[in-house]
């Protein structure tokens, strides 16, 4: 997809070039370095990121080789008031995410209104019968959120996907933080930016706080990781590492005594909390894929019996494929009982025949993306697509309609990146990361931006040669 | 801590250990080599093969024993599954699967080291670069040794780390002398000539200690002397003595952590009847090979032990 440029909203600049107050600070410190040095720094966070091994895995190339997600050195800057709106969006949407789930997995009171067709989590592969009648332990379903959001205009923000699952990229969060206070520490003396360091320790607690009943007073919290092939390898061990948790691969875990326990020098110990970054599919071999070997035979059992804590649980995934996506204001209004802050991007149901016929006749000027897609996967970007793809895209939009919902294509605000040639405006967007307990929801301020390193593009995906940038948040 | 991390971690120094032994070996190989005369630099480059345990392999994709050859096998090939290159991509994969045990020092220096490795070792390193290339292996592995002392709480994670890395230097100690005296020496008769000093000369240089040997032994070359040191003296951190003694400490500390000891304490105490007070007379009387056999033998059994007692594995 793709935005022309002289009418998309800068971050950094206002129409008549001058700066907007987010970047004061950061304008003022700038124009007073030298360009040689910056380029030298640029240089210095690339080798940075490789010695720390802060990579990720892409799959299907030779030994899954190790790749760092590009940095650049140009903060994104959101004002305290900026971020004050936002969070509250945010929480709203995330408080009825969880009831929605509770819902969804009880009573079905928004089906029983009519405000949401049956089919849509009937036919949703990531809906789980098993999960049909039990609460989790603290009555949370999804203890880590990540809502992308783009940006239009000064007040606009629109959500532009809800991942309930199993989001990443907090690692790259902290981290640009960490590369960028150790790059430039004279900046951050001269503006006020809100730490997010503390992040692991608030996911410690948030994750305790939802511990099952009788170890919440001092709960054992595991990290369950794939492996070291998988992409976000590196954010597995780093949290773990970050909250003094054990991480654990499904190798390492058995159901002894109705508890998951881990094998450890002393023999099996119980864990309370399973931060897993494995999927529902894969997570037990007895209740779901029988040839998965990355998760623990019989979890599902100990889980139903309330004797250890899933994080996200099993079943999330229902709410954040992209057709429930479409109907999240009018969930959002059913649980909340208020008006939606934070809207959608317009969307087309291509379930619905009108929407579909109006999104095959403009199929040049849409995104199309599949409802069950993710990464920046089997997408059409109109009008950046060659006719010949587009007409294959047409084929299999007509072949199967409700697999696709499609979007317009929004003039994403843009934020300099730092080229050879200087600044230059990049899109981009931002994943905040958003925990959930039965304390409350805790945001931390700032998030992960993600930035479209191609001249024009709009694709920020790190599988698609994306990159980042540190997020402040300002303390105004 | 998990049993698969104590494995991880115990492997990964294993793997970082025998990668530098292997350089030592490589660089008295080559001075050797360019010392003799060309029959006794392959008989040399034959014998660093033989206590690599490579040398099936090697003659496999190779009939002479030419030191580019040689270096290129046990540095880099793909046909060595235990190339150099391999183990420190070892030591450092096992370190990514253990990052939240490790510190971040140690992770670094690991990393570092297998990217400084992997770049060198990229194509086939000319004679002339070699000694700089052996250089760079010591190095890589000692600076993960130092980031280790300097920077690891001394807890379980660092009582695998330190019987790794003497159970591995105990077991290259022995084949080293082994392979030396035992393989090489054509026959009792040379014991005693100049072959038999350059040979004993050699034995030093590839556990770097040669410098230690003199300063003890001035101006003294010979077979018994030199055994007393490598399996006896105490002071000498490559010593089978000193190496059982860390290892012992270490069982020990693990002992204390867990509460409990088990068939590893069992197979330690046996090691140090047999070391302890010995002579180096009465090993000679019971034959050096044996005795190197045996105790190779029982390094192995007290490494299965210790994966046992610790659950390295389901």
């Amino acid at each position: 997809m793709t935005g022309s440029q002289q009418d998309n909203f800068d971050e950094m600049h206002t129409g008549d070039g001058s700066v907007r107050e987010a970047y004061e600070g950061y304008q003022q410190w700038l124009s007073g370095q030298d360009e040689a040095w910056m380029q030298r720094k640029n240089f210095e966070a690339e080798s940075f990121f490789r010695r720390t091994g802060i990579t990720f895995n892409v799959y299907g190339e030779d030994d899954a080789e190790e790749r760092l997600i590009p940095f650049d050195m140009v903060p994104r800057v959101i004002t305290g008031g900026e971020w004050r709106r936002l969070s509250r969006g945010i929480e709203q949407r995330v408080r009825a995410l969880n009831a929605f789930m509770h819902d969804l997995y009880h009573r079905q009171e928004i089906i029983r209104s009519g405000r949401l067709p049956e089919r849509l989590f009937r036919d949703n592969a990531a809906w789980l019968p098993q999960m049909v009648g039990f609460t989790p332990p603290g009555g949370v379903y999804t203890h880590i959120v990540g809502i992308d959001l783009v940006r239009t205009g000064p007040d606009e923000f629109l959500v532009l996907e809800d991942n309930a699952r199993t989001p990443s990229g907090v690692s790259y969060m902290l981290e640009n933080r960490e590369t960028m206070m150790a790059m430039f520490p004279e900046l951050f003396s001269k503006v006020n930016v809100r730490p997010v360091s503390d992040y692991p320790r608030r996911l410690a607690s948030s994750l305790a706080a939802c511990a099952p009943e009788d170890s919440r007073a001092n709960p054992s919290i595991a990290v369950l990781t794939p492996g070291i092939y998988n992409s976000a390898y590196y954010e597995h061990a780093f949290l773990a590492d970050q909250m003094g948790a054990e991480l654990v691969e499904g190798s390492d875990l058995r159901v002894v005594n109705g508890k998951v326990q881990m094998r450890t020098t002393v023999g099996f110990r119980p864990v309370d909390v399973l931060y897993r970054r494995v999927d529902d599919e894969f997570l037990d071999p007895l209740t779901f894929n029988p040839d998965s070997v990355l998760g623990v035979p019989g979890i599902m059992d100990v889980y139903r019996a309330g004797n250890i804590t899933i994080a996200n649980a099993p079943g999330t995934g229902v709410a954040d494929d992209k057709a429930i996506y479409s109907f999240m204001p009018d969930i959002v209004e059913f649980y909340t009982g208020e008006k939606p802050l934070l809207p959608n991007v317009e969307t087309y149901r291509c379930a619905d025949p009108d929407s579909l016929k109006f999104v095959l006749d403009n199929l040049e000027e849409l995104v199309v993306k599949e409802v069950h897609g993710s990464g920046g996967y089997g997408m059409l970007i109109g009008p950046t697509s060659s006719k010949k793809e587009i007409a294959a895209f047409r084929a299999k939009l007509e072949e199967k309609p409700e697999g696709y919902i499609a979007q317009p294509t929004l003039s994403l605000s843009t934020c300099p990146i730092f080229t050879r040639k200087g600044l230059a405006p990049r899109h981009v967007d931002l994943r905040p990361f958003v925990l959930c307990s039965p304390d409350g929801v805790d945001i931390t301020p700032g998030g992960l931006t993600r930035v479209a390193l191609k001249k024009g593009s709009l694709v920020v995906n790190s599988s698609q040669g994306g990159g980042t940038k540190d997020t402040w948040v300002l303390d105004d | 801590m998990l049993g698969r991390v104590a494995n991880s971690i115990f492997w990964m120094y294993r793997y970082l250990e025998r990668a530098e032994n292997t350089a030592r070996l490589l660089a008295a190989g080559q001075r050797m080599s360019l010392t003799r005369g060309r029959d006794m630099a392959s008989q040399e480059w034959k014998s660093v093969l033989t206590t690599l345990g490579l040398r099936q392999q090697y003659e496999a994709h190779y009939d002479d024993y030419v030191s580019a050859h040689v270096c290129d096998f046990v540095l880099r090939s793909k046909h060595n599954p235990e190339s150099v290159l391999t183990m420190f991509e070892r030591a450092r994969t096992n370190a990514r699967s253990t990052r939240s045990a490790i510190t971040g020092e140690v992770w670094e220096a690991v990393n570092e080291g297998w990217m400084t490795l992997r770049d060198l070792l990229a194509k086939p390193v000319r004679d002339s670069n070699l000694n700089m290339a052996l250089g760079a292996i010591r190095r890589e592995s000692s600076l993960a040794r130092g980031a280790t002392h300097g920077s690891m709480l001394r807890n379980q994670t660092y009582a695998f780390a330190r019987l790794g890395t003497f159970l591995e230097r105990a077991d290259n100690t022995a084949r080293i002398l082994d392979v030396k005296y035992y393989l090489l020496l054509p026959s009792l008769s040379y014991v005693g000539t100049p072959l038999d000093t350059g040979q004993w000369d050699n034995v030093l240089r590839s556990l770097s200690a040669e410098r230690a040997y003199r300063w003890l032994n001035a101006g003294k070359m010979d077979a018994r002397s030199i055994a007393q040191f490598l399996i006896l003296d105490d002071r000498f951190p490559r010593s089978l003595v000193f190496c059982y003694s860390s290892m012992r400490e270490n069982l020990f500390d693990l002992a204390q952590l867990h509460g409990h000891s088990g068939n590893a304490h069992e197979l330690m105490r046996e090691a140090d009847q047999r070391l302890s007070g010995k002579e180096v007379e009465e090993i000679f009387d019971q034959g050096l090979h044996e005795f190197l056999l045996e105790f190779i033998a029982a390094n192995q059994s007290l490494a299965s032990a210790i994966s046992q007692d610790y659950r390295f594995t389901a």
